[in-house]
């Protein structure tokens, strides 16, 4: 590239607070709850998405404080189990699948490609009130009575013989799911039809590639999860046979059908994540991410080899051995891409200029509670291994590694890196690293001894176990009451940094991307004129390196200084990206 | 209050299945050391401001990254292959092993025992020989989970399941219910017991449940008289006929259905057979059958496993002539013939039951005897052969 590279500073910086933005643009609940804003609906969901993983990290404290004895101290066992269900259903449904898309996702995308908008406002709008809806109804279903099944609704369970509020539940993700769906088609058309002028696929940012697997995944896999949970309410209703053998149908064919959804809903969690990682050490280390070209691909290969690996769920169900074994070796594959982005990410840090801020804490923990989460994953992966280990608590230790060590530790990093952007206030940097510190030294303590009492074999979905086991639920319940804190804290100073916070600056960060030339909040239309790009993604070094080069020969340390000193304005809010001209 | 590391070893699976954990546990640790070391140096080193040369940064270097793709890769297929193998052992019980019958209902197990004794909630069994698991559900699913033998394997309504173990350690340990099935789940499971051969025959004669009682029947005797009672027997005679099929030495061989399918006659087919007899017409005998399907409240799961261990055992323990076959049948492909289990498991396993005196024992003797002077078809002797 030759061209004389437009900064993305280019763009008059802010002036003050008064300037006009998505916030201070009108203040009634109208115009809050009809919004076609992809901002304003964005915050919206971060409401009440934040409400309802409240609630599921309540019902895994008591799930927790119950498990501190074998015996039980507090709930009967019914309640015991309504209570996991609530957990499961909350955190997996209403938390991970809509989490960074619909919060992150819909308020970065646009400002990230140089949109306005997302293409279909008005569908963006649909999405959350269908996403309320069904939020609503499954909590109305856990209030009025509760239901039993688990997350994972088998059947005949669930379709025959639970007498929990099992149909309502079930509409509620139903109706939640379109919502999602919604989602995913918006980004879609968004991500191909709206990028800003010289905005090629291969300057997106990693974000924009992981958001649109995740698109895709999330348009092919969720209506089989609704047609499947549809047709659990007409058996439970109509009393077709479809699941219960009694009625001549198949139970292991529910299992197929929701597992094809459900497996890669996994990546549809743990995708945008990846994506945020990427955007974070980036910024970070200042430096451009390694083997861009490797990273982005690698998010498409998971999304397609995710499809064809639901079966690992099912190696002690009685699916042929054939089976298993072609379902075990493609689980070994598609644990390939997201070692190339581990170890990308790991060359991109080196010779980097490392800045230990926040987000970058959270980035460097979901690193390494990724990889121990995605190693664990191969156990399961093995076929002898897995005959031992599965349903077992290393089931739940490994998933809640990648799902909450992974994604939700990137969700918070994200939150975050763009809290400034979306809030135009800084948040307190010293009780963000004690929070993230704490965190994860409470996520090791309470998933750590889980592996251990799953090996033992400790089945999951117990209310009462063999005392033996005690001693590892104690530690687990302990480092859940670490981790409690370590999430009650940004919560708070998050809150309180919407009015005491310091005034952020358009770029506090120095980070290069679309989303850091405009101002902070942004206005309405998002950006003042239409960008146009004419830099590759993650320009961060700024010097040319034949002059890097040359510092370094002159003056050891020199070229170092220099960074100190552009370091040090970038702190004080000026933006610092200026594109390599190579 | 004690501290567990790891669960007992106690079947001949425990120390393979531990062996791949070991190797399992060292990849997990020495990547996640690597990758965790590897950031932390690498952050600390290159750390803002720090002194040190960052000269010609690399963005990209397709060899290098290729490396950490192949090895990846490859490390994981070894480990398939390394855990694959342990897998077709578990699922692949040995011709040999006796049968164990397991039904688990909300929220119990309940097993029977070749020789008719039954156990609900334990499982005594002796080491040193095979058992199969012949696993079924009577509502939701199950799974059947001792972790001291490292196997598992769900218990689905309307299905046959089957592991098989072989025990190597006397002592006492965790039987799990694993799919979640309602309520009680957590309270579904009870004690597998191994003994020593000696101890077992001990507890067979004073110890379990039927001989404490009365005389036990074994299970094909209680499937014979059932095939009595429900007059399976007034239809189902030592020939085909115009009104039914003779079940005599059918077990284990292909059978072709009214739809032109061949199916295997196994266990599963019988039990289909007798739960939805108008859904597994054979070719030859019309659309219609007057044969009752015998439903969940006529027929428990135990009872049609009896009728389908008798089966087994027709035709070559049966006593009676067997008639000839018509030919349709027998000129049937044999290829997919498969060890007669039940006359096997119970001549080959009959030495430490041997002392109880059981029934069970001088029926099977017998069949043992009987079994190659039956005049049964050419093909069902291929089968038994291996």
């Amino acid at each position: 590239m030759s061209a004389a590279a437009l900064p993305p500073t280019g763009i008059p910086a802010s002036t003050g607070a008064q300037e006009p933005n998505y916030l201070n643009w009108s203040y009634t609940v109208k115009d809050w709850l009809l919004t076609i804003d992809h901002k304003r609906i964005a915050v919206l969901y971060l409401v009440s998405i934040s409400i309802m993983f409240l609630l599921g990290g309540f019902a895994a404290m008591v799930l927790r404080l119950e498990l501190t004895s074998p015996h039980g101290q507090l709930l009967t066992s019914e309640v015991y189990n309504k209570m996991f269900t609530m957990h499961g259903v909350l955190m997996v449904f209403f938390f991970l699948v809509p989490s960074i898309p619909a919060t992150l996702g819909n308020f970065v995308i646009p400002l990230m490609i140089g949109a306005k908008d997302l293409a279909f406002p008005r569908l963006n709008l649909l999405s959350w009130y269908l996403y309320t809806i069904g939020g609503l109804l499954a909590l109305t279903a856990m209030v009025t009575g509760g239901v039993d099944t688990g997350w994972t609704f088998y059947t005949p369970y669930s379709s025959v013989y639970s007498n929990s509020n099992v149909s309502l539940t079930v509409i509620g993700i139903f109706i939640a799911g379109f919502s999602s769906i919604l989602t995913g088609i918006n980004f879609i058309v968004t991500i191909h039809k709206m990028r800003a002028p010289g905005l090629t696929w291969f300057r997106l940012p990693l974000f924009i590639w992981a958001h649109y697997a995740t698109s895709v995944i999330i348009v092919l896999g969720t209506p089989v999860v609704a047609i499947t949970l549809a047709l659990v309410v007409a058996e439970r209703m109509l009393h077709l046979g479809i699941f219960n053998p009694a009625l001549g149908g198949d139970p292991i064919l529910f299992q197929h059908m929701f597992w094809f959804y459900s497996h890669p809903a996994v990546y549809i969690m743990i995708l945008p994540s990846l994506g945020i990682v990427s955007e974070i050490i980036a910024c970070f280390s200042r430096k451009r991410i390694f083997g861009y070209s490797f990273v982005a691909f690698s998010s498409i290969a998971i999304a397609v080899f995710g499809f064809l690996v639901w079966g690992h769920h099912m190696f002690v169900t009685g699916q042929s051995m054939y089976t298993s074994m072609v379902f075990s070796a493609l689980s070994f594959i598609v644990a390939v891409p997201s070692a190339i982005k581990v170890f990308n990410w790991m060359a991109t840090i080196y010779k980097g200029q490392v800045w230990f801020a926040a987000p970058m804490l959270y980035a460097m923990g979901f690193i390494g509670l990724f990889t121990v989460g995605g190693l664990t994953g191969l156990y399961l992966a093995s076929l002898a291994m897995d005959v031992h280990l599965n349903m077992t608590y290393f089931v739940v230790a490994h998933f809640h590694f990648v799902m909450v060590g992974g994604a939700t530790l990137g969700y918070l990093g994200g939150l975050h890196f763009w809290w400034p952007k979306i809030t135009g206030r800084m948040y307190p940097e010293g009780w963000a690293k004690l929070a993230a510190g704490i965190s994860f030294i409470g996520f090791n303590l309470t998933f750590l001894p889980q592996f251990v009492v799953g090996y033992l074999g400790m089945p999951r979905r117990y209310h009462y176990y063999p005392a033996e086991f005690q001693v590892w639920h104690v530690m687990s319940s302990a480092g859940a009451s670490v981790l409690a804190i370590g999430y009650g804290i940004p919560v708070i100073y998050f809150l309180w940094s919407l009015k005491y916070g310091a005034k952020a600056g358009n770029n506090p960060w120095g980070a290069v991307g679309l989303e850091w030339t405009t101002t902070s909040p942004p206005p309405m239309e998002n950006f003042h004129e239409i960008p146009v790009v004419t830099w590759e993604a993650y320009a961060y070094e700024d010097e040319s390196e034949e002059q890097a080069q040359k510092d370094r020969e002159d003056m050891p340390g020199a070229g170092a200084a220099v960074r100190q000193e552009a370091a040090r304005d970038t702190e004080e809010g000026h933006p610092q990206g200026h594109p390599a001209a190579e | 209050m004690n501290f567990p590391f790891l669960p007992e070893r106690a079947s001949t699976f425990s120390n393979q299945i531990d062996a791949l954990g070991v190797v399992l546990t060292v990849l997990t640790i020495f990547f996640s050391a690597l990758v965790m070391s590897l950031m932390l140096f690498f952050a600390i080193r290159y750390r803002r401001g720090s002194k040190v040369s960052r000269s010609k940064p690399q963005h990209h270097n397709i060899a290098l990254e290729l490396t950490w793709s192949v090895i990846p890769l490859v490390l994981g297929l070894t480990v398939f292959v390394m855990a694959m193998i342990p897998f077709t052992q578990i699922y692949n019980p040995p011709a040999n092993a006796e049968e164990i019958f397991v039904i688990g209902k909300r929220w119990m197990w309940h097993l029977e025992h070749t020789n008719g004794i039954r156990e609900n909630n334990e499982l005594h069994v002796p080491t040193g020989r095979p058992f199969k698991l012949t696993i079924i559900s009577q509502d939701v699913i199950h799974g059947f989970y001792v972790p001291a033998f490292r196997i598992k394997r769900d218990a689905l309504p309307g299905r046959y399941n089957t592991v098989w173990f072989e025990a190597t350690r006397p002592g006492k340990y965790h039987l799990f219910c694993t799919e979640y099935c309602g309520t009680n789940h957590s309270q579904m499971g009870g004690w597998v017991y191994v003994m020593t051969p000696a101890n077992y025959s001990q507890w067979l004669k004073t110890g379990s449940q039927g001989a404490l009682t009365q005389k036990v029947e074994t299970v094909a005797e209680q499937g014979r008289e059932l095939f009595t009672t429900l007059a399976c027997s007034n239809c189902h005679v030592n020939q085909d006929t115009v009104r039914a099929p003779t079940l005599n030495g059918i077990y284990g061989h292909p059978r072709k259905l009214l739809s032109g399918k061949i199916v295997n006659a196994d266990d599963e087919y019988l039990r289909n057979a007798i739960r939805k007899p108008e859904d597994n017409l054979l070719e030859g005998y019309g659309q219609v059958t007057t044969m009752p399907a015998y439903k969940e409240d006529q027929l428990t799961e135990e009872q049609i496993h009896n009728l389908i261990v008798y089966i087994k055992t027709l035709g070559s323990t049966s006593g009676s002539p067997v008639a000839n076959k018509t030919a349709p049948r027998t000129t049937a492909p044999a290829a997919t013939v498969q060890p007669v289990g039940g006359t096997t498991i119970l001549t080959n396993g009959t030495t430490p039951m041997a002392t109880p005196g059981q029934p069970s024992t001088a029926v099977d003797s017998k069949s043992g005897a009987q079994t190659t002077s039956a005049l049964s078809a050419p093909t069902r002797n291929i089968g038994s052969t291996p």
